[in-house]
């Protein structure tokens, strides 16, 4: 049996993580849940899992994002609260993207609607030259 | 499709993957491998003998260790790897936890497999957002057609 923990990273304006749980409660599929400060963790068979979880997104498509974690939750070899503290493997990057969630989601909603973006001109970064010509300019003043 | 993600743990780009009906390729199901193998005294920390020679394929030996350690995770990624997304200069990228030589190589290997790849940079604004979602959704969605027309 191919057992996965997938992680939902919740950024709704109307779901809460506690209702997602209720919903996995209702289902009644058999998965282990665990109810984070971000989302929800789902512990079980990959096909039960994903089955779960497409259902789950419905609940609001462009508030729930979904990833796979290697690790179930608790695991001793990277629970916190076994390794005295500490961010865990993978907490800067779900930090760093959580930040951008919004934005994402709002995309998606525009992606529906048909919306086509305008290309935005990307501003190069300082060239190096450029940059020393301004250093000299400024120490000669 | 198989689909590649770099930075290969990315929430983002996972969920975009498997949003448009394709595989994400990414780090935690090797380290879920691990972790799920019996017989590891503490994974994913602790390594297998057949490890190093995965990651030997691609760095030789005098490579630092962490190199050829994070190359025998990325082995199997890049080997299945069908299409890849990759992300320039991820902030997560930068520092110890990045292992820059890793990340060149891997870029590197992705880009020599020839296979269908689409660069994009994280979006800063909703504007930038808008055209990030746009341009992934567009790749993705080519990659779909073109299956289909092999499958025809």
């Amino acid at each position: 049996m191919d057992t996965i923990t997938k992680m939902l990273v919740i950024n709704s304006t109307t779901v809460l993580p506690s209702d997602v749980v209720i919903k996995l409660y209702e289902s009644d599929a058999d998965v282990s849940i665990k109810e984070t400060c971000f989302g929800v963790m789902v512990t079980g068979e990959r096909r039960i899992v994903n089955e779960v979880l497409n259902k789950i997104r419905r609940m609001d498509p462009y508030g729930i994002f979904i990833k796979e974690r290697g690790l179930t939750p608790g695991e001793q070899f990277r629970c916190r609260a076994t390794r005295r503290g500490g961010a865990r493997p993978g907490f800067h990057n779900l930090e760093m993207e959580d930040k951008l969630l919004p934005h994402i989601g709002s995309a998606l909603r525009a992606l529906d609607k048909g919306e086509i973006p305008e290309k935005k001109k990307k501003t190069k970064k300082l060239d190096v030259d450029k940059l020393k010509e301004i250093i000299i300019q400024e120490t000669e003043v | 499709m198989k689909v590649f993600i770099y930075p290969t743990n990315s929430l983002i780009l996972s969920d975009l993957v498997e949003r448009f009906g394709h595989e994400p390729l990414a780090i935690m199901q090797e380290i879920g491998k691990k972790v799920r193998t019996p017989g590891l005294d503490s994974p994913p920390i602790n390594i297998t003998p057949e490890d190093p020679k995965f990651g030997l394929k691609y760095a030789a030996v005098e490579v630092p260790s962490g190199v050829r350690g994070r190359m025998s995770l990325f082995d199997s990624l890049i080997a299945d790897a069908e299409a890849a997304i990759v992300v320039r200069d991820p902030v997560i990228s930068f520092g110890c936890m990045g292992c820059a030589r890793t990340n060149e190589l891997v870029n590197f290997l992705v880009r020599a497999k020839k296979i269908p790849m689409l660069e994009v940079d994280y979006p800063e604004s909703e504007e930038e957002a808008k055209e990030f979602v746009y341009k992934i959704s567009g790749f993705l969605k080519s990659l779909g057609s073109r299956a289909g027309e092999e499958e025809a």
